[in-house]
């Protein structure tokens, strides 16, 4: 069966030329980056070249870039780094409510090993205000990690004007950027980041690969010990593989990323509408204008996300909704209670989130099969 | 197509087969797995319970074997309140409920039937060791194993016919070994996994330790009396006691004692002699009709009051619309407020009920 891929924001498909740009390095060209015969110097050109090129799509040098296993790394890297090195100057630390795990869960390792952490809640659209955040500002603050966009509903988070009042408290900034990189445009300088963490199979790169963007490398700190790779900040032999299909997903997304946007914004319209048209109760969940236009939190009446996204398997359609246990039970998502939704309207809540190779048909098939199963329920 | 069913997969061979014998009638199979407790909750998750992480591994490799689709469905809310919640609050009240029998009524029937037919389901089936057949009377109930040993028909009692009529259990044609011989004919890698045992969600069987944290009491502390109210001693909390209990009663008396009654109030347990646990007439309620629409009040029947024990011919009286009156030919041992009395006729379940209490 043909798929209809409803699910870019959990993981995309990586671009054919992403894939072709892996291919040698796990066929032929396998040597050690760090060796000193020639065919190891090429490799290691390569991901220099890359490492600029990721550089200057994010409007900094590439003695700024370094290469990781991926967003959550990045996320425990900056979020445990920055605790460690201010340590002598404080213990508290300001988030969000709606911050994925891989942060939300740094910070509880942080908090138990005696750290105060600060959680700020969302409006009902999901976003965090910036007078909460000036205002949770103590003398002793010293990291404030705030996400882009929700990888859930989708909405983007006033970053540029966190940022502004981070720098001028002397307080480093992190900014969890997995779902927006390659998504929207970043300029890291503008929004005066300290730290930004991006994946690179959000993007239609492989998965296993990242980076974690950090403004004063020379005053930071690793969390993984092991050999001088990435300028003896982070051990391990490259993923030389991944980093190449990253590259090359980089260099795609960096010439597409308007028309892609475009492209998101058209489908959602018509998809918002066609859902309206169709399915009798739907509310749609996070802001109107500050969001990634890809994500959509579609919040249904009468019926579990869980029963309705069976439905859409058995049709060949992929969504997802909040977040999945161990097991791969699907749980309701802390994201949008923090937005202030009960635990039961939360479980009736679906996330579709488009990308490249959606097309509107796509999406009218979709609506027309949870438009089929709301007339077939409302007959028997 | 077929009827599509849907078919609960525990991750134990008998499910796994259960799948595996409806994929071969023709049957549209989709199965799952239903998540009930969260292993970090303690109990479940170890090896052999229904519901731990490497539960699910086993189902989700067993399905992409028989190329079935296979889901996880979430029913963490309906088991904490309907099964635990209740095992933990009957418990405290001097009650020994059966958490399984709880958990089939509500939780893999009410709720994981209507979800299925939610999803255009027809059917839903498990690996349980019982036939569903339809009687002459138009009636449908639940008839013995093939494999007596197994024999899985008094958790099942509760089943109404509209549940019944839309459940499948094809593993019980077979003995057990059969069972394990198809799954290994067809290289299931679960065909030799041990049977699941007693309580899921409680670890080691400590069941006082587990009403305490859920509950922050294992019930009133209290004396240890004689069936003349004399009294023997102290204990900690009438939670850690059930009627026939011999081990871990914390006093040594010199011979063997049993529980024979608990009083929740006072915090009285009563200790006897296994003799004073036999009793030939027990009440029940919360009466659930299978096979016949009601009892023949001059009909010998056969009744159980354990999962493990063996039928004892009995009568049964109604004594109102949700209360009867079930009379043994010979006393039976331990018959506890709780526990299920199932009344057969031949080999199938003509009904029963929650047992109030015996005399």
């Amino acid at each position: 069966m043909d798929h209809i891929y409803l699910d870019h924001a959990a993981t995309t498909r990586p671009d054919t030329a992403s894939v072709e740009a892996m291919l040698p390095y796990l066929n032929g060209e396998y040597q050690n980056p760090s060796a000193i015969y020639q065919p190891a110097v090429k490799i290691r050109a390569k991901i220099s070249s890359i490492r600029a090129d990721i550089a200057g799509f994010l409007n900094t040098s590439p003695s700024s870039i370094f290469f990781t296993s991926g967003g959550t790394e990045s996320d425990n890297w900056a979020v445990r780094g920055a605790a460690h090195i201010m340590r002598s100057k404080g213990r508290h630390i300001i988030s969000t409510s709606i911050e994925h795990p891989a942060v939300l869960n740094t910070l509880k390792s942080l908090e138990s090993e005696g750290y105060e952490v600060t959680y700020l809640p969302v409006d009902k659209n999901g976003i965090v205000s910036v007078s909460d955040i000036e205002a949770a500002i103590k003398d002793d603050t010293i990291l404030i990690s705030v996400m882009h966009a929700n990888n859930e509903i989708g909405t983007i988070e006033p970053v540029e004007q966190i940022g502004r009042i981070a720098n001028g408290r002397g307080i480093l900034f992190h900014v969890d950027a997995v779902q927006t990189f390659g998504h929207i445009p970043i300029d890291v300088e503008k929004l005066n980041v300290d730290f930004l963490s991006a994946s690179s199979h959000k993007i239609y790169g492989p998965k296993g690969c990242g980076i974690l963007y950090i403004k004063n490398p020379s005053s930071f700190v690793k969390i993984l010990y092991g050999g001088s790779q990435e300028n003896g900040m982070r051990p391990g032999t490259e993923n030389v593989p991944a980093i190449m299909g990253f590259g090359e997903a980089v260099n795609i997304a960096r010439t597409r990323i308007n028309d892609d946007l475009a492209h998101d914004m058209k489908l959602r319209k018509l998809f918002m509408d066609k859902l309206t048209e169709e399915v009798p109760g739907v509310k749609f969940n996070g802001s109107k204008e500050s969001v990634l236009p890809g994500i959509l939190s579609v919040t249904f009446e009468g019926v579990t996300a869980e029963t309705l996204l069976i439905i859409l398997d058995s049709n060949g359609i992929c969504a997802s909704a909040g977040s999945a246990c161990a097991a791969g039970a699907i749980e309701p998502s802390h994201v949008l209670m923090s937005c202030g939704m009960d635990k039961e309207s939360a479980s009736r809540t679906v996330r579709f989130s488009t990308g490249r190779e959606n097309t509107e048909e796509d999406i009218i098939f979709t609506v027309k099969v949870i438009g089929d199963y709301f007339r077939g329920r409302s007959k028997s | 197509m077929g009827s599509k069913v849907v078919v609960g997969m525990s991750g134990g061979v008998d499910s796994s087969v259960c799948a595996m014998l409806l994929k071969q009638q023709g049957y549209d199979v989709i199965g799952a797995t239903m998540q009930i407790w969260d292993p970090e909750e303690g109990g479940a998750g170890r090896e052999g319970s229904c519901c731990g992480v490497s539960a699910v591994e086993d189902a989700r490799l067993v399905a992409q074997k028989l190329d079935i689709p296979y889901y996880v469905m979430n029913f963490r809310d309906v088991f904490r309140e309907k099964v635990v919640n209740r095992f933990a609050d009957e418990y405290l009240e001097g009650i020994t409920p059966n958490p399984c029998i709880a958990c089939n009524r509500f939780v893999k029937w009410e709720a994981l039937l209507n979800r299925c037919l939610e999803i255009g389901a027809d059917y839903i089936a498990t690996g349980h060791y019982a036939r569903i057949i339809k009687l002459p009377n138009g009636r449908y109930t639940i008839r013995h194993s093939l494999s007596d040993s197994k024999d899985q028909t008094y958790v099942l009692y509760s089943l109404t016919q509209d549940q019944l009529a839309r459940t499948l259990m094809p593993v019980g044609q077979y003995e057990k070994d059969e069972i394990r011989k198809m799954a290994e004919e067809f290289g299931l890698s679960v065909a030799h996994k041990k049977d699941s045992q007693d309580i899921c969600f409680i670890e080691d069987g400590d069941y006082a330790s587990f009403i305490k944290s859920m509950k922050g009491t294992a019930g009133t502390p209290g004396n240890f009396v004689d069936r003349d109210g004399f009294v023997l001693g102290t204990h900690e909390g009438t939670a850690r006691f059930t009627v026939g209990q011999r081990k871990g009663l914390g006093i040594a008396l010199g011979h063997r004692s049993y529980v024979c009654d608990i009083n929740t109030t006072s915090g009285d347990v009563t200790l006897g002699t296994d003799g004073d646990l036999y009793k030939t007439v027990l009440y029940a309620n919360d009466i659930n009709m299978m096979g016949v629409e009601s009892f023949d009040e001059d009909r010998v029947y056969t009744g159980k009051i354990r999962y493990s024990q063996t039928s004892v011919n009995c009568k049964v009286k109604k004594i109102d619309e949700d209360t009867i009156k079930v009379e043994f030919e010979k006393p039976v041992r331990a018959a506890t407020p709780g526990q299920a009395v199932v009344i057969y006729e031949d080999d199938w379940i003509a009904g029963g009920g929650t047992i109030i209490k015996r005399q």
